[in-house]
């Protein structure tokens, strides 16, 4: 008994040691946004700001374009989540509730296209775009990250709608309901947390979203806040690290929590099936 | 009805996804500089485009050199991954309940933000890192530059991927853990099996078909990486000599508006995922079709 309790000791001081290792990048940004910048140029770091100062948030927040990004960001989320989950939705209904010829190839299709490196789409996406004219535009931006979140979007979907018991739309139906009656009574409550969690990572994929954002929009009044939080680098050696890391919190702040409120639901979206949790 | 409710997808799809793939056919072998984009207009050159990349060595190179990062970052993520998950079965409630939050809080990072903390902790003048190591007496760190030369360069990318990576493998297979049957275990501990034993006879056989999943879906991100590559290295400081398949195809094609070369590269690139995906789309699929 006591070598057992001896061994889950080792096991629980490494298991600290791994979390210390793995969280600290994250701590040391958040704990470098509230130094002092004689803290931060110093070769001897300062573990923990006793006097925390506000003053890289401060001027994160008054940096060019900070708040015309944020605004940009929010726009091109909103539409995308929008717009996206409506369309997927109905996809999702579909490969639910109905067997149909073809249902296999649509399948593959939406797996597919998840695998598929962005990177090798940016030169016909870019050509694609600049012919319409949506270069240098959201909308560009917003056509593209809805077409990358439907399968995604669809997957999922479809996933909480098998969860619904078929019982209880039949016992709907036997009332006397017609199938929208059923649907918007009965299905749309039961769906709701999942179109929340679906609608979450579709959020956080377009805030998050890089490639894109930086082949299509080109002037600074019309990016994004990755862009935004990259531009700050600028290639220079002498470069303002407690205001990056003052931005990189502030841009990480709402993707953690909402990640946080739906993790749980759908961590295993891209292993879904494949793992009975 | 099902059909009706598959159209906006089909359409969406067709037409930002579908139209593209098919246009990126027919730049690939076309001379589409940027004039043509501006034009509109490229012009037919047949396979010319192809011809340069699969005689340009850097394009060979390039392949080799994204296809052993593919199996370094792969390997070590599914590795230390699963050592992650073998731990989180072995620790206090307490223990667990802290790593997994710390786990799920790395998972969340936006990549872009992972590279700023990245750039920041490796920095030569004041990074948090050279003064770490210095302490620890590893050696002589004092304005180490790590990003040096190409090795060490994607060394510190791989650091970075492998880091934002490994939350979600260790938490999946931690999920799959529970599906190991405890009786075998037991029994295999008073038969006096080894542990490597138990692992490789008894967990092993449960975590395959998750472990099949979590790799072939590593080996596409890694194949295709860019943003991390891209940023960490820094714009910059991208030569032939660090080059990825991600970033081969940005530069060649985007970035020396060299459209059609890109294109055939670009197809070159989609060829190879596609053969490499096959395992996860069939595995995906018998999913699909059983519910």
């Amino acid at each position: 008994m006591n070598r057992r309790r001896s061994r889950r000791l080792g096991w629980d001081a490494l298991g600290l040691l791994v979390f210390v290792v793995m969280v600290f990048p994250v701590f040391w940004m958040v704990s470098s946004a509230f130094k002092t910048d004689d803290q931060i140029t110093s070769y001897n770091p300062t573990w923990i700001p006793l006097h925390p100062t506000l003053e890289h948030f401060r001027g994160a927040l008054n940096r060019p374009y900070f708040w015309t990004d944020v605004k940009n960001t929010l726009i091109v989320v909103a539409v995308t989540v929008g717009v996206g989950l409506v369309l997927a939705f109905l996809a999702a209904v579909a490969l639910a509730k109905y067997r149909f010829s073809g249902r296999a190839a649509f399948i593959v299709l939406l797996i597919g296209i998840q695998m598929l490196p962005p990177i090798g789409l940016v030169i016909p996406l870019y050509v694609l775009l600049g012919r319409y004219g949506e270069v240098n535009k959201l909308t560009g931006v917003i056509l593209v990250y809805i077409t990358f979140a439907l399968p995604f979007a669809v997957w999922t979907l479809r996933g909480f709608l098998l969860g619904i018991p078929k019982e209880l739309e039949e016992a709907a139906m036997v009332d006397g309901s017609t199938r929208l009656g059923a649907f918007v009574r009965i299905l749309l409550p039961l769906i709701a947390p999942g179109l929340v969690a679906t609608s979450v990572f579709v959020f956080i994929t377009a805030w998050n979203e890089y490639i894109f954002a930086n082949i299509i929009l080109h002037s600074n009044s019309k990016q994004t806040i990755t862009l935004w939080l990259t531009n700050l680098l600028g290639g220079g050696r002498n470069v303002d690290w407690g205001v990056v890391m003052a931005g990189s919190t502030l841009i990480a702040i709402p993707v953690v929590i909402f990640f946080l409120l739906v993790q749980r639901r759908i961590a295993f979206g891209l292993t879904a099936g494949a793992v009975k949790a | 009805m099902p059909y009706l409710l598959l159209v906006p997808v089909v359409v969406v799809i067709g037409a930002i996804l579908g139209y593209p793939i098919y246009n990126l056919v027919r730049l690939s072998l076309q001379k589409y500089d940027l004039f043509a984009l501006l034009q509109h207009h490229g012009e037919y050159v047949g396979l010319q485009n192809f011809d340069t990349v699969l005689h340009d060595a850097v394009f060979w190179h390039t392949l080799l050199r994204t296809v052993v990062f593919t199996v370094v970052n792969v390997g070590l993520t599914i590795v230390l991954g699963t050592m992650l998950a073998l731990l989180l079965v072995r620790v206090s409630t307490w223990v667990r309940l802290l790593l997994t939050a710390g786990l799920v809080l790395v998972w969340a990072m936006p990549p872009v933000v992972g590279v700023q903390v990245w750039s920041w902790i490796t920095n030569s003048d004041n990074g948090v890192l050279n003064y770490v190591l210095g302490q620890l007496h590893i050696g002589n760190f004092f304005q180490h530059d790590w990003y040096a030369s190409p090795f060490w360069q994607l060394t510190m990318v791989t650091t970075l991927i492998v880091w934002e990576a490994l939350p979600f493998v260790a938490i999946t297979l931690y999920a799959a853990l529970s599906q190991v049957p405890h009786e075998l275990v037991e029994a295999a501990e008073i038969d006096g099996a080894r542990s490597w034993r138990i692992f490789r006879d008894v967990t092993l056989p449960v975590l395959k078909p998750v472990l099949l999943i979590l790799t072939s879906l590593s080996i596409l991100w890694d194949f295709g990486v860019f943003t991390q590559v891209y940023l960490l290295i820094g714009p910059g400081h991208l030569t032939p000599a660090n080059y990825l398949m991600g970033i081969y195809v940005f530069e060649k094609g985007y970035a020396s508006t060299d459209f059609g070369l890109g294109a055939a590269i670009s197809i070159l690139m989609l060829v190879a995922v596609a053969a490499m995906s096959v395992v996860y789309v069939r595995r995906m699929l018998k999913v699909g079709e059983a519910q």
